[in-house]
Order: C-alpha cells, then sequence, then structure tokens
C-alpha cells in the first residue's frame, strides 16, 4: 500500500487557487523530491500531510490526503496524533531557546513521559541517529542557541526523530546551510530512508538528484510530472519538465 | 535664509532636552541635600533598623521599615493579582483570539489604563472592602489587600501589553516547530512561546513592581494611614507614598526635622525604582541578542 496518497487536490488561500487538481502517491521508505519555481506550491502542498496549513485563517482544501489509507482531514482525526506520526523539519533552523537536552526530548514531556531513563535514550539515539551525537554529547545542558547552523538543523531532525514518527517532511531543509553542512544533511537524509518515508522540498537539482528515489515537478498549483527521479532528469515526458532540470527557466 | 532657520530649530531642541536634563539635576539636588541634612539628625542605622516610623508623634522613632513593608505588601499582593490575569489574557490574545478580536480588546485595555488612579482607590474602598468584609469578617476597613487587588487590576494592561508585545516578537518558526511535534495550543503557548518570552515577560513584571511601588491615590484611599510593621494584609497600613502625601498636604512646618523626612522617604523610593529600571534595562540587554 502506499504511505501517502493526495487524490484530487485543492488548495484556496481566499480565492486564490494555489493548488490546482493534484493527486500523488507516494511509497514507504522512499525520498521524494518536490521541485519547481518558487511559489509554485510545493510548500503548501508539503504542509497538507501534517496539516500544518490549517493555522491559517483563509486557507480551504478540497480532494482527499491519505495516510497509511486513512483520510486525515477526518473529523475523527486528532491533528496532534496526527503529527506525532509524520514530523517536520523547517528550512530555518529552529531550536527552542532551551538547552540541547530539553530540544530533544520536548515531543515527550509533551506526551507525559518523565522517565528519565526514557528521556536519557531517547537523547542520545535521536543524536546519534541525526549523526550529532559525537559532537554535543558533552554539553547536552548548553543552549541549543550556542550551536552552529548546521548542527541546529541536524539538531531539530533529531528532535523530529525522538517522537518516532514513519513520515518525515523536509520543507528546503539545506537551503540555509553552507555546502558542508548541507553534505551532511543529504547523507543523513540518505541514511533515514531505510526506516521513514521522506519528502523533501528543495530548489537545489543536484541535491534532489542525489537523495531522492522519485521527483515531483510541480509548476503553478499543478502536479506536472512525477516519476522516479532518473526518468525526471534524463528523460522527462514533459517539455516544461525537461526545461525546468535542465535550468532553462525557474 | 534656512541656514539661521536651521540653527534656532536646533538651539530650540538643545534647550529642550538641557531643560529636561536639568529639571532631573534639580530634584536629585534637592532629594540628596534635605536628605544629607535629614541624616545628621538621625543616624542611618536607626533609619533602616528602627521597627517604628512615628515621626509626627511625641515620641519620634524614625524607621522607615512599616512603609517599606506596607509598600512591599501592597505591591506583592499587587503584582499577585496581575501578572496571573495580565499573562494570561496576553497568552489568549496572541495564541488564540482571532485577529480582529485583538484589534478591539488591546485598545480597551489601553482605556482601563487610562482610568485615574482615584477612581480606582474608591472602587477598593466603596466596593472591594465590603466585598472582602463579607468574605473575611473581622478585616478592617483600611487595609492592604483590596488596596493590592486593585492595584493589581490598575497593572494588567501594563502587563498585558508588554508580555504580548514580548509573545509576539517571538518567531512564527518556533510556534511551528512545538506544532509540529503534536503539541497542542496550550502546550505551546506555555511550554515554548512564554519560555521564549520570558525576558520580555520579566521586564513587564518589573515595571509593574515600579509602578506599585510609586502608586500613591489607592493606597492612600483605601490602605489607611497607619505605619505599621506587619504582613498581615487585613489591617491598615502606609506606604512610602501614602506618607510622603500626607505629611506634603499636612500642617508641619517647612524646613523641619519632621518635613525633612519626606525626602528620606522620597529617597528611599527613589533608590527602589532606580534599582528597579536598571534591572529591567538589564535584563532586556541581556536577552535581546537571543534572536539576533
Ligand atoms: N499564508 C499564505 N497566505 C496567502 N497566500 C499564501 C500563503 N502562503 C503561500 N501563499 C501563496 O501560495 C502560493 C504557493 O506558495 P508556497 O509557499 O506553497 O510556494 P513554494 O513553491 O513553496 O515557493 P518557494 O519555493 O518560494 O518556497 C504562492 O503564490 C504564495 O504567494
Ligand atoms: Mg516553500
Amino acid at each position: 500500500m502506499d504511505k501517502l496518497e493526495a487524490k484530487n487536490v485543492n488548495v484556496f488561500y481566499g480565492l486564490n487557487k494555489v493548488i490546482n487538481d493534484v493527486s500523488i502517491s507516494i511509497k514507504p521508505n522512499s525520498v521524494t523530491a518536490f521541485i519547481g519555481p518558487s511559489g509554485c506550491g510545493k510548500s503548501t502542498f508539503l504542509r497538507l500531510f501534517n496539516r500544518m496549513n490549517d493555522y491559517i485563517d483563509i486557507f480551504k482544501m478540497e480532494g482527499k490526503v491519505e495516510i497509511d489509507g486513512k483520510n486525515i482531514y477526518d473529523k475523527a482525526i486528532r491533528v496532534e496524533e496526527l503529527r506525532k506520526k509524520v514530523g517536520m523539519v523547517f528550512q530555518k533552523p529552529n531550536p527552542f531557546p532551551k538547552t540541547i537536552y530539553e530540544n530533544i526530548v520536548y515531543g515527550l514531556r509533551i506526551q507525559g513521559i518523565k522517565d528519565k531513563n526514557i528521556l536519557d535514550e531517547t537523547v542520545e539515539k535521536s543524536l546519534k541517529q541525526a549523526a550529532l551525537w559525537e559532537e554535543v554529547k558533552d554539553k547536552l545542558k548548553n543552549s541549543a542557541l550556542a550551536l552552529s547552523g548546521g548542527q541546529q538543523q541536524r539538531l531539530c531532525i533529531a528532535r523530529t526523530l525522538a517522537v518516532e514518527p514513519t513520515v518525515i517532511l523536509m520543507d528546503e531543509p539545506a537551503s540555509a546551510l553552507d555546502p558542508i553542512s548541507s553534505a551532511k544533511v543529504e547523507e543523513l537524509i540518505y541514511e533515514l530512508k531505510n526506516n521513514y518515508t521522506i519528502v523533501i522540498v528543495t530548489h537545489n537539482m543536484q541535491q534532489a538528484a542525489r537523495v531522492s528515489d522519485t521527483t515531483a515537478f510541480f509548476y503553478m498549483g499543478e502536479l506536472i510530472e512525477h516519476d522516479s527521479t532518473k526518468i525526471i532528469f534524463t528523460n522527462p515526458k514533459n517539455e516544461r519538465t525537461q526545461n525546468y532540470v535542465t535550468g532553462r527557466f525557474g | 535664509m534656512p541656514r539661521l532657520k536651521e540653527k534656532i530649530i536646533v538651539t530650540g531642541l538643545a534647550s529642550a532636552a538641557i531643560v529636561t536634563i536639568l529639571t532631573t539635576i534639580g530634584i536629585i539636588w534637592v532629594l540628596l541635600s534635605q536628605t544629607i541634612e535629614f541624616f545628621s539628625d538621625v543616624s542611618l542605622f536607626d533609619f533602616l533598623t528602627d521597627t517604628q516610623w512615628t515621626p509626627l508623634f511625641a515620641d519620634k522613632h524614625f524607621g522607615i521599615l512599616p512603609l517599606v513593608a506596607g509598600t512591599f505588601l501592597t505591591t506583592f499582593i499587587a503584582i499577585l493579582v496581575a501578572l496571573p490575569i495580565g499573562l494570561t489574557i496576553a497568552v489568549y490574545l496572541n495564541e488564540y483570539a482571532p485577529k480582529s478580536f485583538r484589534k478591539i480588546v488591546k485598545p480597551l485595555l489601553e482605556i482601563l489604563a487610562a482610568v485615574p488612579t482615584v477612581v480606582y482607590g474608591f472602587f477598593a474602598l466603596a466596593v472591594i472592602t465590603p466585598f472582602l468584609q463579607m468574605l473575611i469578617p473581622g478585616m478592617a476597613g483600611f487595609n492592604a489587600l483590596s488596596a493590592g487587588i486593585v492595584m493589581g487590576i490598575m497593572i494588567i494592561p501594563l502587563i498585558t501589553s508588554l508580555s504580548e508585545d514580548a509573545l509576539f516578537a517571538v518567531p512564527m518558526s518556533l510556534r511551528e516547530a512545538s506544532y509540529g511535534m503534536g503539541s497542542t495550543r496550550l502546550q505551546t503557548a506555555f511550554k515554548v512561546m512564554v519560555p521564549a518570552a520570558s525576558s520580555g515577560i520579566i521586564v513587564s513584571v518589573i515595571l509593574g513592581i515600579s509602578r506599585a511601588i510609586g502608586e500613591t491615590m489607592i493606597v492612600a484611599i483605601a490602605a489607611g494611614q497607619q505605619p505599621r510593621l506587619t504582613l498581615n494584609p487585613l489591617v491598615p497600613i502606609e506606604t512610602i507614598t501614602t506618607y510622603i502625601v500626607q505629611v506634603s498636604t499636612g500642617d508641619v512646618a517647612h524646613g523641619s526635622l519632621e518635613y525633612r523626612t519626606i525626602f528620606a522617604a522620597g529617597m528611599a523610593l527613589f533608590v527602589f525604582t532606580f534599582i528597579l529600571n536598571n534591572i529591567s534595562y538589564w535584563v532586556k540587554k541581556k536577552f535581546q541578542e537571543k534572536y539576533e
């Protein structure tokens, strides 16, 4: 079964239609890249999967979005439960102004978990998963804001992993980072794919080509083409896709 | 001649600034010189340790402690009222209320802040005290509790407004991070937003304390004017400010020792608010870098 599925989705901000009849299915344990020119609706579409657009007053959605075959916009769905399953990493690293340790355990604390052993274990495990453990293991009680941008972003990934989601949404997770940090995050995504379903928005074509299994090209609110990354970058069916991936526009 | 015009304007502005500075220097000078003279009659040690303040009686004592106690008691009660309510309103406005509601409530709060304190004082004496007396038999007609509560109500807009600004300044990305991990709105508000805005909230409390310490009318009307070294909120007390009013409006001879007590008391008040304002300035500076 597909892990994520959108069926005939339309999104409006007020009267402005920004997603137009998009359907897509995404397989479990894969990395999918969303690419397309600025303003084409990548972020908006990504944020449908954890209902992050719900807080925008003028947001309106039509169609179906399913995770594991369940419509997540169903009235019976608790959005907090959904978000524990579907983690998100943002463009700008956004650690809380708390210690490294407290950043990681935040998601557990809000679930009421107090057992120190569990918290300690989670911190170590998540930081190791995010390839940050060696760098910070001696300063877990230091402020997360004292870390470098790249470290902060890996901390944010670790923080997301700590809640044990099955899906991770990433909105340009490396665009604010230097090349070395960016490479580290990419490596990480590659590792994580074994256990998670990852969707990543990126403007970086090489990055999309390197980390993703399938790529979806969006243009002006429409999904133009979704196929294996290899095909999208070497032999796309649509001319617009061709033009975009070869850098002829956008 | 635009050059001349400019010169006149600049001179005007500069003299306005100089007048302000001179006034401040003047105030401090008077305060200081009178205080020094006061301490040539009364020892600083007595002033700080004597437990009675009776300058207007035959048996004179000059211990500032009862006035300080009265001041801090009413201030403490005021903050106890104003912080939870003010912060709750700020969180509600920032995290829950629709934008339109926020636009209506903020100006209403400003109105609450513009009510003359004499009205608050009357409200304390005529409404709150009788009400509390029904709940607490034996409470005196003048007391620190009513005055403190009403002072707290008066400070709510200040706390709300400043805390709301501080919450508003917390980047949206932190809120999203919290929601993204499955927090409810309430958890996001109190586990992420309030801690992230804590420096601004602390500043609002310090300014609230400053305001409460300096508040005069409410305490003068509702708290009685009996200097008393106590932390019991149910009996009449006197604060530093009300003592100053009492003497300034009474018939104490200018230049006498009794008269100079108000400068010593005023100096104590000045020292307290000066320290508080500096702490709030320091807190603001110290934590400002946080979001670069
Ligand atoms: N909160 C909002 N309110 C109104 N319109 C919005 C809002 N967020 C996005 N939009 C509009 O929706 C469209 C899609 O925006 P979105 O952020 O999804 O694009 P994007 O593909 O992620 O762009 P970028 O690559 O620049 O991040 C744009 O036209 C944008 O102006
Ligand atoms: Mg975007």
